[in-house]
């Protein structure tokens, strides 16, 4: 309890640190000073109080000390020192900064002394101090502390809060921390059951663990009201676990969005397996890592801006490398996907070997923007802030391309080639070229995806590696020729992960995902968005 | 209508493809032992009416009835085959890397499955159906040849020798003169007049001098459905038949 | 038609010389490494046969995956699983041959299971303390898995490239199945550190000596078997579903069980294979079903030629071959060189080394023939599958097509 009161302190004295306290310091080490001229516990008390009436948290510190023991003052000097003692040694702090001091023995010390009731003298004056804080978050943040490590001697206090409190929320959470004070306390069984249900509704982890060992010591109608109001929190926090799940999920599923869609453009288009599609990634990851490299040695004040700049960059050396890709070696392959297959393999295992040679086989740091780190609370979830980006980015991708797709004459002539190749070439859309840019869009395209998953994964040369079965499953299940398919396909596949994982463990849930694609290609061998044909011969 | 005495009967079959109808309620009746030819515009179903027959596509509506008692829809692909339906395709499908009698002794009719032809030795009697088949579509001399190697009629040839070799009792012959030259065409015509002796046939065709040469009797199909029926002269004496299809 | 039949008994005969030799190898290796002393001229050293013994269990799985793919059509991805399955089966009887030899001395359970403090064998561990139930182990369990995932895969008409990647989706998942502590096959480590085979020390020479043996002996069988296969009805039919599947169906075949019977056979040889490879490199861990090693073994046989009974023989000698000597020289380059000769392959030698031999000799037998009766101007032989190299070879251009 006081470790807990320590660092509801802590928070304080962070919060308020440097505010107009300072003018009436000396005022404040006088009546400290007066604790080495006490003659009985009623005028420590008054002390006391007297240093709670300035409504300085700073004085926290030495009251904290005081309800501990461990203030002493120094028989030569009569100078109030808090003291931490050690084998007949103290060391000395100030009462107020709590800067060390000096050293003593224990000889030459007296110590003040305290008893229970000064003891709850001291807490209350605490609870008023930090519960009356200026600062609505000092006082939130009281009352938080409170509620986990309730203390019926705080109700007063906090009664004398809520009454003066006129911001909403905190005032709900003093209700809320009197009431596990309620419970704590031996006042009659309709306040605590009205305490239960405040508690209840709380709904988060801290009521809930509140609630659950309050139901073994209680019997009765309490008992039951505690089990049934653990039991609604229990629903409430399956709900966020599930939210959680799925927020992971389409986490995971952007990620994998990123990492196949490309892959569905190639494939989708130009029926075009490239297995160095995660090399791709890769490669952008790399840029990226260059491009941090470059600003970090020469322009550290743009490290902000590094993944903006790696953009499109890592779009320009993927898609040129895809163009090179498919002008120097898949335009000879078309029509036979097996060898296609095999060659991009090959290039995959070149690009691979390249990079470890250029950058050596382990894994290259890439920093994180101060706008992509960190994380922040909704509910009962933590979301972080690079997976937030990523999804967000994910989107847009998806929506450019789609507007790519859909509205420009470029996305035409890629539909037209598509849907009847002969019959675009002799409407004059020149179709190798079509095909070499729509490589290279997928491959750029795969590029940034390297960019965004710098982010959050390692950069090792083997970093395509580990998305290329992924990306080729939703490909797979979501069906070719349809982006939305991609779309759908990475984002129920990336939740079903999640889904599965907690209760299969990671790497079984990841097995389970793959024979149920398995099992899907079997019910519908052209995945999920398949255009129906009708040609008999195929 | 009665199903007795019909080798093919389809009621009222319906099927669509995303939203698009490729037969719409199309009703059809081949006697036993009739042969029929089926002219219609591109698109109108043709190729999906076969499809339907041969188990390809499920109908979503509709009675299909071979011989007068066997429900067409639930069986797949090479129950029906096994049945006694043969189906040639439009463009030509023989086994390249085969040789033309291999092709033959593929085809013949027998057991379909794998331990049999595992351990299979040609018989004297197979000899003797491939040598008749062999005769039958005048390839008797390009026996060892490749299947790759063929022309473009002979391949055709080839194929409707494989649907003989099946022995069967209802063949669906698509487009089987496409690509040739006239001579080429009055061979087929010959050899298909030939055949339609002692099988039940179906002939899609878009040459009309080819129809004409058949001389049986013409269904027309348009949208999905039958149009027109009956005689060629009939048929292209009909004002819709020369709207949509034959032109002014 | 005589150029037909002389090249049928050409190849018929390449068969038996194959045959022939790689028995002959299986005596006179052995004899040579065991009998001769290490100083002789003709002393074949201990390491060579090993790493050689190693090579034939890799022709094995390349001739296994050629039945499939070469002759019909089918990319499988994930043959190394089947490969990798085999292989875990001999090591879970080399491991229950260790007895209480092992580091803990427990006298059933393996090192690594008393290590994750099991207390009893599991169920699965059952019966692989006898040889002749590993034997049928090996076969059965990649047979049964073939079989099962074929069935699902064929009956479904799962082709081309979609089925090449489940394949590959396949081996992955065992990878990661198998990486796990508690499926019980060792983890991370795998099996390792045999002692005996049918009371043997497998470290010994002559112990060896007959695992080379019964490697070059199983590969000749293997190669008898595909044979026998490739120029039964059945045989012809599997050509024919590459070439032609609908065609197959609509005169009555079931392409899914022409499919499915190969792939399980080749399942099977795989997984001798495996059986073989494990006790000549002591060692089975998940690795081997790294989908990475699947591939290699795809450009096995592509460079020597699929859609030929030799050619994934040498293929696989000659890519293991370059392996060896380039880890050994320069290891940084091995990946390029492989990368490239994925490239190169498909680019080039798309019939592989044995194709194209082939198909020089019959062009200029050809040539020849043509040279003397100026009547005799048969077209060159062309299947598909040559036109199409043909094509790509010409510089004709091809053209992509949608995925459907």
């Amino acid at each position: 309890m006081t470790f807990l009161r320590a660092i509801g302190l802590l928070l304080l004295l962070f919060a308020t640190s440097g505010a107009s306290a300072q003018s009436n310091e000396t005022a404040l080490r006088e009546t400290i000073a007066d604790l080495s001229s006490v003659k009985n516990f009623r005028e420590t008390e008054e002390i006391v109080r007297s240093l709670g009436a300035t409504g300085d948290p700073v004085v926290g510190r030495v009251l904290n000390a005081l309800s501990d023991g461990n203030v002493s003052f120094r028989k030569s000097d009569n100078v109030v020192f808090i003291v931490s003692e050690r084998a007949g040694r103290a060391k000395l702090f100030d009462p107020i900064s709590g800067d060390e001091v000096g050293e003593a023995t224990t000889t030459e010390l007296t110590k003040v002394k305290v008893n229970n009731g000064l003891r709850r003298s001291i807490r209350e004056v605490f609870a008023t101090l930090t519960l009356g804080s200026p600062n609505p978050a000092v006082r939130q943040q009281a009352a938080d502390t409170m509620f986990i490590s309730p203390d019926p001697a705080a109700i007063e206090g906090l009664d004398a809060a809520i009454a003066k409190e006129d911001v909403a929320s905190v005032k709900q959470r003093m209700v809320q921390a009197r009431a596990a004070a309620v419970l704590a306390s031996d006042l009659p069984e309709a306040d605590k059951l009205a305490a239960i249900e405040v508690i209840g509704a709380r709904g988060d982890r801290s009521a809930l663990s509140l609630l659950v060992s309050y139901q073994g010591r209680s019997e009765g109608a309490l008992r039951e009201a505690a089990a049934s109001a653990a039991s609604g929190i229990e629903s409430t926090i399956a709900v966020w676990n599930a939210a959680q799940n799925v927020w992971y999920g389409i986490s995971l599923g952007s990620v994998l969005l990123l990492a196949a869609i490309g892959l569905a453009i190639t494939f989708g288009v130009m029926g075009v397996i490239n297995m160095a599609h995660g090399e791709m990634v890769m490669i952008g990851a790399y840029t990226t890592f260059v491009v941090q490299n470059i600003i970090r040695t020469s322009y550290p004040g743009l490290f902000d801006y590094s993944l903006a700049i790696a953009l499109p960059l890592a779009f320009l050396v993927a898609g040129f490398v895809g163009l090179v890709m498919e002008r120097g070696l898949i335009r000879f392959l078309y029509g036979r996907p097996l060898e296609t297959l095999l060659a991009t393999w090959g290039v995959s295992l070149v690009l691979q070997q390249l990079v470890r040679t250029m950058f050596g086989p382990t894994n290259r740091e890439v920093g994180n923007p101060s706008w992509m780190s960190g994380s922040f609370q909704l509910g009962e979830m933590a979301i972080t802030w690079n997976r937030l980006w990523i999804v967000v980015f994910s989107l847009a991708v998806f929506a450019l391309l789609l507007y790519i797709f859909n509205r420009t004459a470029w996305g035409l002539q890629m539909r037209a080639v598509t849907a009847n190749r002969r019959m675009a070439a002799s409407m004059g859309i020149r179709t190798p070229w079509v095909d070499a840019f729509t490589f290279a869009l997928g491959s750029g395209i795969a590029g940034i995806a390297g960019v965004a998953l710098s982010q959050v994964d390692n950069v090792s040369p083997d970093l395509g590696q580990g998305y290329i079965i992924d990306s080729f499953m939703v490909v797979v299940f979501g069906g070719v020729g349809n982006l939305w398919g991609t779309l759908v396909g990475a984002m129920s596949l990336g939740i079903l992960n999640k889904f599965l994982e907690p209760y299969a463990g990671a790497v079984l849930g990841k097995i389970l995902v793959l024979v149920l694609i398995i099992l899907f290609i079997q019910k519908r061998p052209r995945g999920l968005f398949a255009l129906k044909g009708r040609a008999v011969e195929a | 209508m009665s199903k007795s005495g019909t080798i093919l009967y389809l009621d009222g079959v319906s099927v669509s493809f995303d939203g698009f109808r490729a037969i719409n309620n199309l009703s059809l009746v081949l006697d036993r032992g009739e042969m029929r030819a089926i002219i219609g515009p591109n698109g109108a179903g043709k190729t999906t009416m076969m499809d339907i027959v041969t188990g390809k596509t499920k109908p979503d509506s509709g009675e299909v009835y071979f011989n007068g008692e066997i429900d067409l829809t639930r069986h797949d692909e090479a129950d029906i085959a096994m049945m006694g339906i043969g189906r040639k395709f439009q463009k030509p499908t023989v086994f390249e890397s085969h040789t033309v009698e291999d092709n033959l002794m593929l085809s013949l009719k027998g057991p379909r499955s794998i331990f049999p032809a595992l351990f299979h030795r040609k018989t004297a009697d197979e000899v003797r159906r491939i040598d008749d088949i062999l005769g039958i579509i005048r390839l008797g001399d390009k026996r060892h040849m490749l299947g790759a190697n063929l022309s473009h009629g002979q391949k055709q040839w080839l194929e409707i020798g494989m649907l003989l070799a099946q022995d069967p009792k209802l063949l669906l012959v698509d487009e089987p003169v496409a690509g040739m030259t006239d001579a080429e065409t009055e061979e087929t015509a010959r050899l298909l007049k030939d055949i339609a002796k002692t099988h039940s046939v179906i002939v899609v065709e878009h040459d009309m001098h080819f129809v004409r040469e058949l001389g049986v009797k013409v269904t027309c199909l348009h949208e999905g459905s039958v149009l027109s029926e009956g005689t060629l002269d009939f048929v292209s004496a009909d004002d819709r038949v020369v709207e949509v299809y034959l032109g002014r | 038609m005589i150029t037909r039949r002389f090249f049928a008994n050409g190849a018929d005969r390449r068969i038996f010389i194959t045959i022939g030799l790689l028995l002959g190898v299986a005596v006179l290796v052995p004899i040579l490494n065991i009998a001769l002393p290490p100083d002789s001229a003709f002393h074949v050293p201990s390491y060579m046969v090993a790493l050689v013994g190693k090579y034939l269990c890799f022709a094995l799985l390349a001739l296994a995956l050629d039945l499939v793919w070469g002759y019909c059509g089918i990319l499988s991805l994930g043959h190394g699983a089947f490969f990798a399955l085999g292989g875990y089966a001999m090591g879970m009887y080399l491991m229950r041959q260790i007895g209480d030899r092992g580091v803990y001395g427990n006298p059933i359970l393996p090192d690594f299971m008393v290590f994750l403090n099991w207390k009893e064998l599991p169920w699965f561990w059952y019966g692989f303390d006898q040889f002749w139930f590993a034997v049928i182990m090996v076969m059965l369990v990649p047979g049964l898995l073939a079989f099962i995932f074929g069935w699902f895969a064929f009956r479904s008409r799962v082709t081309g490239v979609y089925l090449s990647i489940i394949t590959q989706a396949m081996t992955y998942a065992l990878l990661l199945a198998f990486f796990r502590n508690d499926m019980g096959f060792g983890g991370n480590n795998g099996l390792t550190d045999f002692k005996d085979i049918l009371g043997f020390n497998v470290q010994a020479n002559t112990t060896r000596s007959a695992i080379f043996a019964a490697s070059a002996v199983a590969l000749a069988l293997g190669v008898f078997i595909t044979w026998a296969i490739i120029n039964s009805k059945y045989g012809k039919l599997l050509i024919a579903v590459r070439d032609a599947e609908s065609r197959t169906r609509f005169i009555g075949w079931r392409p899914e069980n022409v499919k499915l019977f190969a792939f399980t056979v080749s399942a099977v040889m795989a997984g001798i294979a495996g059986a073989l490879y494990v006790p000549q490199v002591g060692i089975i861990n998940p690795g081997e079903f790294a989908p990475a090693n699947s591939i290699e073994v795809v450009i096995w046989t592509a460079v020597g030629g699929r859609g030929t009974i030799v050619g994934p023989i040498v293929g696989a000698l000659l890519v293991n071959a370059g392996k060896s000597w380039f880890t050994g020289v320069l290891p940084e380059y091995w990946l390029f060189a492989l990368g490239g000769l994925f490239i190169a392959t498909t680019l080039f030698l798309p019939r592989g080394v044995i194709g194209m031999w082939d198909h020089w000799m019959a062009t200029y037998r050809e040539r020849k023939a043509a040279a003397l009766p100026p009547s005799a101007g048969t077209p060159a032989a062309t299947t598909p599958q040559q036109r199409e190299w043909q094509a790509s070879a010409t510089g004709g251009a091809p053209e992509p097509q949608p995925a459907e």
